[in-house]
C-alpha cells in the first residue's frame, strides 16, 4: 500500500513539509505520536517522524522533516504525486493532555514540528499556553505563524539574533519560570543537547517537564531495543514506553553519545546519495 | 561398503532389497549421509545458504537407513507428529510427491522446519538408529530428508482446496510461522482472512531474525505467495494496538475471530555496567539491521548502517547467539568471540549451528560471563571484562548451574558487544488490550485450544510460549485455527437458527 504525496512545501532551507495519504493512521493518531516510514521496501532505511497534523476525514497526515541525511534528503526531492512505499503508525504513547493551568512549550529547530500538535492540544484543553520557539538563525525558523495562532504568548529566539530575540531558548525559559505564579508544566522538544539544558532550568524551579526523545529506531514495536534510553537509572524503550518521558529523569549524556553512533556511516550514505544525484540528475532509481 | 560411490551402493542395496530384502544390519551398515555444505572459508564472505541439501542419491541412501520401527519412537519427538517413517519410506521408494503429501498432513512449513528444527532434541533424539549407535548424530537425518522433499516440491505452487465462502472474517495478527499456518487453515475453511503485520514485509522471525545463510528469505516468501493465491489478504505496516486495537477490529471492522501471533518482544539485557555504551547491541537489533534492511549491502544499495566491527563479543549460547556471531563474521569482523556461562554441552543452539560457527572461525569462550563492559571517553566499547565459571548443582531446568569463580576477572579487547540472552514478552498488545489475560511474564494465557480470556480471540507462538521454536509456533497456529473454525461454525449456526 503505497502512500501518495498530495501536498508539499519547503518551509526553510532544510525543512520540508508534506501531506501524505494514510487513512488509518489519520484516524487513529493522537498528539505526541509518530510514524516510521521507508521510501522503498527493499533497501531503504526506516526512519521515525512525528505526525505534525492529520485530517481524519480526508485520510491524510502531515509530516515535517529536516534534511539531515540520506533518507530525509531523498524525501525532500520527492514531488506531489509521488509515492512512498511504507508508513507504519501511529506509534508511541500519546501525550497526556489535560488542563494543567499554565504550560510552557519550548521548541528548538525541527523540534517545533513535533511540539506543534501537543501545544495545540494543550490549548484546546483550556491551558494558557506560553511558547518559546528557537532556531539557529532566521532561515531555520519554522512554524512561527502556526504557533502564534495557538499561543497566549509567543517568544521567538535565534542563536545569531537574525530574527526575534538573540538568545538560546534557555534564557527566556528561565525568565518565565521566575514569574509568579510559575508555569504548572513544561513541554520541551528539540535537539537532545537543548532538552538537556532546558530540563536543567525547569528542574531548578521544580516544574514537571515532559520531553520527547528522538533516538535511533528500527522496528518501533518494542522488538529490537535500539531505541533504549536510561530514564531514572533504568533502561526504557522510546518506541513503546515513550517517546515522552519525565525530562528530569532522562540520562541525556548517554543519549547524546548513542545518537552519534552511526554518524560516520551515515555521512557516507548521504555523500554517496549526493554524488549519485549529481551524476544522474535528480531522477534516481536504484 | 564405504568405499564404493553412492550411486553404486544405492544400486546394490536396491537389488538386494528386491531379491532377498534388507536386514537391519544391512541398514546399519549404510553410512550416515553427511550434509553437503559450502566451503567454510568461502562462506565467511557471503550470505548464501551454508547447507546445500541432499542429492537424490544421498536422500535415498539416508532414507534406507530407517528401520521402519513398528512403534516409530521418532514421531513422539515431533511436536506436530509428522508420520516420519511413512514419508521416509516414500523417499526410499522415490515417490517424493507422496512423501511431501504425508508431511503436509501435519506440517505446512517443511522447507522451514527441515532446516531449523532442533532435530537432535526432537524427532532425531528418539530415533532407534541413533540410540543403537549411542550417538544422536548417527540417527536418521529426518530433518534433512524433510528439507529434501520440501525443496523437491518447491516448484509446486498448487493451492489447497478451499471451502465455499462462509462470510466470516478472521484477523491474524503477525505473520510469523504461527500466523501463516493459522491463516492457511482458517482460509481453507472458507473464511475471509486478513493478516496484519507491523513490519513492511511479512514472515516474522523467518525474515528479520534467522539469517539468509541458514534460511533463505525466498522460502518464507514462497509460503506467503501461496497464502496470497489462496485469497488471504496481507496488510503490512499495520500495528495492531496502535493502528487499530483488537477491540476495534472486532467491533468496528467486523472481524469474528482473531489469532494473536505477535512473537517475542523486548530483548533482555544483563543489567551490568556499560550496557548502554555505543557498540552494544541486542541481537534483535543487530540481526534486524542485517537481515530485514540488508545492512550487509550498506554502501551497495542498502541505506541502513551497521557497526563495522573488528572484534565482536556475542553473549549467549542459543541459536540467536550463533546467528549473531556468524552474521558478524560475514560482516567482516576479524575476531568473533562467543561467550557462554555454561559448557558447550548445555548450549541450547542446534548442534549443526555450533559446528558451523566453529568452522567459520567463531572462538568459543565457555564457562565465562561478562561482568562489565568498558568504554572510552566517547562512550565507545573498548573491552569486556569477564568472570570464569564452573558448573555446580543442576538448577530448576535440570541444567548444571553456572557458579562464578571469585577473583577470576580478565578482559577481552572488543569494539562490539551483541547481547543474545533472550527476550521478554511483546508489550504492545498488553498495553492496548485491557480485556486480555496475561501471566506474570507478560505472556498471553491460553487454554489447550489456544483460546484466550477474550471471546473469539486465540493466541499462539512466542507470545504464549515465551521463546519457542518455529515448529511449536506452527503447531499452535494449527490448534488455534481448528478452534477458530469450530467457534465460527457454531457462531454461524447460531445466527442462522
Ligand atoms: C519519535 C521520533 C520523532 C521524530 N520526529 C521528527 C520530525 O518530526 N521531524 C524530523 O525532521 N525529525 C524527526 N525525528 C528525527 C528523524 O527520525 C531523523 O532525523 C531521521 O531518522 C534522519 O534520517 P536520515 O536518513 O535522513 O539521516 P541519517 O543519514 O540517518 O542521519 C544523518 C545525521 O542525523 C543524525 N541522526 C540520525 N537519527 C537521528 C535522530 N533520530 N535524531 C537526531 N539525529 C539523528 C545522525 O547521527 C547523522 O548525523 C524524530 C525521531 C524520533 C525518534
Ligand atoms: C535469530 C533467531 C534464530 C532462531 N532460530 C531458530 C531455529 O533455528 N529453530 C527454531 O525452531 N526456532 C528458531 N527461532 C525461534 C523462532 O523463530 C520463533 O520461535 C518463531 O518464529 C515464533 O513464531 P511466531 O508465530 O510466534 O511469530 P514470529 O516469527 O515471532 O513473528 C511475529 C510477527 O508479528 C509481528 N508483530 C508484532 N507485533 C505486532 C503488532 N502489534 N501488530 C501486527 N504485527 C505484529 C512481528 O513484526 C512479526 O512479524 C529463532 C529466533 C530468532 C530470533
Ligand atoms: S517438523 Fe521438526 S521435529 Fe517434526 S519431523 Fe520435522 S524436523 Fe523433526
Ligand atoms: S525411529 Fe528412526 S529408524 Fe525408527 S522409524 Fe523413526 S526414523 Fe526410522
Ligand atoms: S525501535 Fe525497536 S524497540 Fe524501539
Amino acid at each position: 500500500m503505497a502512500h501518495k504525496i498530495i501536498y508539499k512545501q519547503q518551509l526553510s532551507e532544510n525543512v520540508f513539509t508534506a501531506v501524505f495519504e494514510a487513512k488509518l493512521i489519520a484516524q487513529a493518531r493522537k498528539p505526541g505520536q509518530f510514524v516510521i516510514l521507508s521510501i522503498r521496501s527493499d533497501y531503504s532505511e526506516r526512519i521515525p517522524l512525528t505526525i505534525a497534523d492529520a485530517d481524519a476525514d480526508k485520510g491524510t497526515i502531515t509530516l515535517i522533516w529536516q534534511r539531515v541525511g540520506k533518507t530525509t534528503s531523498e524525501m525532500s526531492d520527492l514531488k506531489v504525486g509521488d509515492y512512498i512505499d511504507n508508513i507504519a503508525g501511529p506509534l508511541g504513547t500519546p501525550t497526556h493532555i489535560e488542563n494543567f493551568g499554565t504550560v510552557i512549550c519550548v521548541g528548538g529547530g525541527i523540534g517545533n514540528a513535533p511540539l506543534l500538535p501537543i501545544a495545540r492540544a494543550l490549548k484546546d484543553a483550556g491551558n494558557k499556553v506560553i511558547s518559546i520557539i528557537g532556531a539557529r538563525n532566521k532561515e531555520l525558523l519554522i512554524l512561527e505563524n502556526e504557533f502564534s495562532r495557538i499561543s497566549d504568548e509567543l517568544i521567538v529566539t535565534t542563536d545569531d539574533g537574525s530574527y526575534g530575540r538573540k538568545a538560546l531558548v534557555t534564557v527566556p525559559l528561565e525568565e518565565i519560570c521566575r514569574r509568579s505564579p510559575k508555569p504548572n508544566n513544561a513541554f520541551i522538544i528539540g535537539p537532545a543537547i537543548m532538552m538537556k539544558f532546558c530540563c536543567g532550568v525547569t528542574k531548578k524551579f521544580d516544574i514537571p517537564t515532559q520531553v520527547s526523545l528522538n533516538t535511533i529506531m528500527i522496528d518501533g514495536t518494542g522488538m529490537c531495543g535500539g531505541c533504549r534510553v536510561e530514564v531514572g537509572g533504568k533502561p526504557k524503550f522510546v518506541c513503546v514506553d515513550g517517546p515522552e518521558f519525565d525530562g528530569h529523569q532522562v540520562n541525556f549524556d548517554l543519549m547524546l553519545k548513542r545518537l552519534d553512533a552511526y554518524k560516520h556511516h551515515e555521512h557516507e550514505a548521504h555523500d554517496k546519495y549526493k554524488e549519485h544525484r549529481c551524476r544522474i540528475g535528480l531522477d534516481r532509481k536504484e | 561398503m564405504n568405499d564404493c560411490s553412492g550411486d553404486d551402493l544405492l544400486k546394490k542395496l536396491k537389488q538386494k532389497e528386491s531379491s532377498e530384502g534388507l536386514k537391519p544390519s544391512d541398514r546399519f551398515n549404510i553410512p550416515a549421509q553427511p550434509m553437503p555444505s559450502q566451503d567454510a572459508v568461502e562462506r565467511r564472505s557471503n550470505v548464501n545458504e551454508v547447507a546445500l541439501g541432499y542429492t537424490e542419491t544421498e536422500a535415498k541412501l539416508e532414507a534406507m537407513r530407517c528401520l521402519q520401527c513398528k512403534n516409530a519412537p521418532c514421531v513422539q519427538g515431533c511436536p506436530v507428529r509428522i508420520k516420519i517413517k511413512d514419508f521416509i519410506m516414500a523417499i526410499a521408494d522415490g515417490d517424493y510427491k507422496k512423501s511431501i503429501e504425508i508431511i503436509k498432513e501435519n506440517s505446512l512449513l517443511p522447507a522451514v522446519c527441515g532446516r531449523v528444527c532442533p532435530q537432535e532434541v526432537q524427532c532425531q533424539e528418539k530415533c532407534t538408529v541413533g540410540i543403537k549407535f549411542k550417538d544422536p548424530t548417527k540417527a536418521v537425518s529426518i530433518g534433512r530428508l524433510e528439507r529434501f522433499v520440501a525443496d523437491y516440491d518447491s516448484e509446486n505452487q498448487s493451492i489447497p482446496h478451499i471451502e465455499p465462502d462462509t462470510g466470516m472474517k478472521v484477523a491474524i495478527i503477525g505473520s510469523g510461522p504461527g500466523g501463516i499456518v493459522a491463516a492457511a487453515d482458517t482460509r481453507r475453511a472458507g473464511h475471509d482472512v486478513t493478516i496484519f503485520e507491523a513490519f513492511h514485509k511479512p514472515g516474522g522471525v523467518m525474515v528479520y531474525g534467522i539469517p539468509e545463510f541458514r534460511l533463505p528469505k525466498s522460502i518464507a516468501q514462497k509460503e506467503i505467495d501461496v497464502l496470497v493465491k489462496m485469497g488471504v489478504k496481507i496488510v503490512c505496516n499495520f500495528i495492531v494496538g496502535r493502528t487499530r486495537t483488537i477491540e476495534q477490529l472486532m467491533q468496528q471492522d467486523g472481524f469474528d475471530a482473531v489469532y494473536i501471533g505477535v512473537g517475542a518482544g523486548l530483548p533482555s539485557f544483563m543489567g551490568i555496567e556499560g550496557e548502554s555504551l555505543v557498540g552494544v547491541y541486542s541481537a534483535n537489533e543487530y540481526l534486524t539491521r542485517a537481515n530485514l534492511m540488508k545492512a550487509y549491502d550498506f554502501g551497495k544499495g542498502a541505506d541502513t548502517p551497521i557497526a563495522r566491527s573488528k572484534k565482536v563479543a556475542v553473549i549467549g549460547g542459543g541459536n540467536v547467539a550463533m546467528d549473531s556471531a556468524r552474521t558478524a563474521v560475514r560482516l567482516g569482523a576479524e575476531k568473533v568471540y562467543l561467550i557462554y556461562r555454561r559448557s558447550e554441552k548445555e548450549m541450547p543452539a542446534r548442534i549443526e549451528e555450533v559446528h558451523h560457527a566453529k568452522e567459520e572461525g567463531v572462538e568459543f569462550h565457555t564457562l565465562q560471563n561478562p561482568k562489565r563492559i568498558i568504554g572510552d571517553a566517547d562512550s565507545r566499547v573498548t573491552a569486556i571484562e569477564c568472570l570464569k565459571y564452573k558448573l555446580g548443582e543442576p538448577d530448576a531446568s535440570g541444567r548444571a548451574r553456572p557458579v562464578p569463580i571469585p577473583d577470576s576477572e580478565f578482559q577481552i579487547e572488543v569494539d562490539t558487544v551483541i547481547i543474545a540472552i533472550g527476550n521478554q514478552a511483546n508489550p504492545l498488545i498488553r498495553q492496548t488490550t485491557p480485556a486480555l489475560e496475561f501471566n506474570k511474564w507478560g505472556n498471553i494465557v491460553v487454554d489447550e485450544n489456544c483460546k484466550t480470556s477474550m471471546q473469539g480471540v486465540y493466541a499462539g507462538g512466542d507470545i504464549v510460549l515465551g521463546a519457542a521454536t518455529v515448529i511449536l509456533a506452527m503447531g499452535q497456529g494449527r490448534i488455534a485455527a481448528a478452534a477458530i473454525n469450530e467457534y465460527l461454525a457454531a457462531k454461524k449456526g447460531r445466527s442462522q437458527a
